[in-house]
């Protein structure tokens, strides 16, 4: 069975580009605009979508996904209508790869089998869940094995190395380095602290390698993808979506705010 | 008489190597906080074998916290339930007024040997958060207390002490504005501080090795109530209640007697407005198994996965999640858990106020309205030791406002 986030991967590689992997969390502002935006990220070069699942309680977010994920969940989004919004995406789009990003209690109570088989179904890559490392996986990763949809896993600043060989090994699809110790769009991008630790993970893995957290202008997209196979946008995205009056509105400031990101990332000296 | 003796930590029953209590506990959390938790591990693994840092533990234990703490025949309590003889276990009588702070001493002190010099803590009554504030101004560390808005009003008393001790106090805005976002704060001070900071986890939930230290930390609790009732009694008692938020207190006096098949043992959960209102916070008899907080336990949530808001009138209780060893005893039917609506805790509040002269803290009279229920169903010659983990002083503002009385 072959996995979109492998043939993305290697198209994008032969092209040399690097690959626009934005994240949002679905079902903000209005649960009605979800699949027109995911449409307009693709519109706006993305290569890789990042659909976050809205978690009550979501502890390595910080504030602006947090209140993302609680005017959507106010809104009834759950993980089954965000499985069901990828179906009705990939009506239109069967080629963009679609990971699910999120906590691992809504999958818990959907049912590993049940949630696989209907991820599969919709057209669902990967599965990020933040709070699930490797170690406490096993049985879910049967699951999704079984229905060829790929764990992805993150790698941190924290990480040692003999640990990293081990997420590296129990890794499919893409690795995620973490770019700093801390929530999701807390800090400011360091570039200079990253070229040592992609430089390891590198060594141990032949995965494509995204980088995330911290990146909220083009010129930092750009330097990222200097290092990195991927470049993921996520709470400086979410700002800009959330504010939108109109499932319209929405989708020009998607493509307003990915479009000079683009440019910078497919234009670097 | 040598309470020294007690105060060592020795365990009964172990969790796998990776901290899982049958399919209960674990990690998980994100990436950034497993090598934390490793590191914490491996410290907590070393010192607690250490003789300089045990002795130090048992010493503060007597001489800071005031241990151990009397156990003491409520006759008229007793007399009221018209049963088995009821006995408290005086966790009230610690320094800083409940059995929170058998654990800080432990944790800060654990911080102090790891090089840490700022630590943070989640609280809901606040006990928590005093008890951190409070070692944490002996050892000169700096301290953070997450603690959720809607608490910050009901426990203003704490937050001013909190503060007369140092710590600076954040409010949690986020969720439900209470202990569980509070936790979730917390958290993410760890993950952004991970380098100096320590997180003074304030109950046996949390990512291994959290459960099983802060079980450790107060099972002096449980070891120093099984000596008590062999010299004072002669025998173990029959039974042992105790109330259960996270069940740090519980886990705590139950744990040294798990292996003690006769001695039987009830935690006793919040029902607020009833488990049939589903306005309470009584997860081990309402909820189901799934994952919070870093472990895998009992919690409450909707069909979606998403984390319920919890009630209880007391603060401490006021949790949706609890922890995996008493997930794991309740399983395997070690233990049994019940439920108490805020009605009858603030009851039993009155009662043993009125009867026996002690103000008990509102998650503790959880704890009594069930054992005076229980020793009712029991014969006179049997023996029922209730933990009163802690002294309502901080509640008497939230039973005035609930009784209408303005002070």
């Amino acid at each position: 069975m072959s996995n979109r986030l492998d043939t993305r991967f290697e198209a994008l590689s032969r092209s040399g580009r690097k690959a626009l992997v934005p994240f949002i969390t679905m079902g903000d502002p209005d649960p009605e605009w979800m699949v027109d935006i995911l449409h307009a990220l693709v519109k706006s070069g993305s290569d890789v979508l990042e659909l976050g699942v809205p978690f009550s309680d979501p502890a390595a977010d910080g504030p602006v996904i947090q209140m993302a994920s609680e005017r959507a969940i106010s809104r009834g989004v759950t993980l089954r209508s965000v499985v069901d919004a990828v179906a009705t995406f990939r009506c239109r789009d069967p080629d963009t790869p679609v990971v699910l990003m999120g906590y691992l209690n809504p999958i818990e109570r959907y049912g590993y089998a049940a949630f696989a088989r209907d991820a599969a179904r919709a057209g669902v890559d990967g599965i990020l869940t933040v709070d699930c490392p490797p170690e406490e996986m096993k049985a879910l990763r049967d699951c999704l094995d079984e229905q060829g949809i790929y764990p992805i896993f993150l790698v941190a600043p924290t990480t040692t190395s003999a640990r990293l060989r081990f997420i590296a090994g129990q890794a499919r699809g893409y690795l995620y380095y973490v770019s700093f110790k801390g929530i999701t769009g807390a800090n400011s991008l360091d570039r200079a602290s990253l070229a040592g630790p992609l430089g390891e993970i590198r060594s141990c893995s032949d995965l494509p390698l995204a980088v995330g957290f911290g990146i909220k202008t083009a010129e930092d997209a750009a330097a990222v993808a200097d290092l990195a196979d991927a470049v993921v946008i996520g709470s400086a995205l979410v700002e800009q979506v959330r504010n939108a009056v109109s499932c319209d509105d929405a989708c020009e400031r998607v493509m307003g705010f990915l479009a000079p990101i683009r440019h910078a990332m497919d234009n670097r000296d | 008489m040598s309470s020294e003796a007690d105060q060592t930590i020795l365990t009964t029953s172990e969790p796998d190597e990776s901290g899982h209590f049958g399919p209960y506990g674990g990690s998980y959390v994100a990436e950034t906080l497993m090598h934390a938790l490793d590191e914490l591990k491996e410290a907590y693994g070393r010192w607690r074998q250490d003789e300089e840092f045990m002795a130090r533990l048992d010493s503060d234990l007597t001489y800071y916290v005031g241990r151990p703490s009397p156990l003491y025949f409520a006759r008229r309590l007793t007399e009221l339930a018209g049963g088995a003889r009821i006995l408290l276990k005086r966790e009230d009588l610690n320094h800083t007024g409940a059995h929170k702070i058998n654990n800080t001493v432990g944790q800060a002190l654990l911080a102090h040997y790891m090089g840490k010099s700022r630590v943070i803590a989640e609280t809901g009554a606040g006990q928590h958060g005093v008890a951190s504030a409070t070692v944490a101004a002996r050892l000169g560390q700096s301290c953070v207390v997450y603690m959720g808005e809607v608490d910050i009003h009901r426990q203003a008393i704490n937050v001013f002490r909190m503060r007369l001790l140092g710590a600076e106090v954040r409010s949690v805005t986020s969720g439900s504005k209470t202990l569980k976002d509070a936790l979730n704060e917390a958290m993410r001070d760890w993950v952004s501080n991970i380098d100096d900071t320590y997180y003074i986890i304030g109950t046996v939930a949390g990512p291994h090795p959290y459960p099983v230290m802060v079980r450790d930390f107060n099972a002096v609790v449980g070891r120093e109530a099984c000596r008590q009732m062999m010299e004072q009694y002669d025998t173990l008692p029959d039974a042992l209640v105790a109330c259960v938020g996270g069940g740090s207190n519980a886990m705590g006096l139950f744990h040294p007697f798990i292996e003690d098949a006769p001695v039987k043992m009830f935690g006793v959960e919040a029902a607020g407005r009833g488990l049939s209102s589903g306005q309470h916070a009584a997860s081990l008899c309402a909820g189901r198994p799934g994952v919070l907080h870093g472990c895998r336990s009992y919690l409450m949530d909707d069909d979606a996965g998403q984390i319920m808001h919890t009630h209880s009138v007391s603060a401490g209780l006021d949790y949706p999640g609890v922890g995996p060893e008493h997930a794991w005893l309740k399983d395997s039917g070690r233990a049994e858990y019940v439920a108490v609506t805020d009605q009858e805790a603030l009851e039993a509040f009155h009662r043993l106020t009125r009867l026996e002269g002690i103000l008990p803290a509102l998650e503790s009279s959880h704890a009594v309205a069930y054992g005076m229920k229980l020793a009712a169903e029991m014969k006179a010659d049997q023996t029922l030791l209730v933990n009163l983990s802690g002294r309502g002083d901080k509640d008497v503002q939230t039973v005035a406002e609930l009784e209408n009385i303005s002070l």
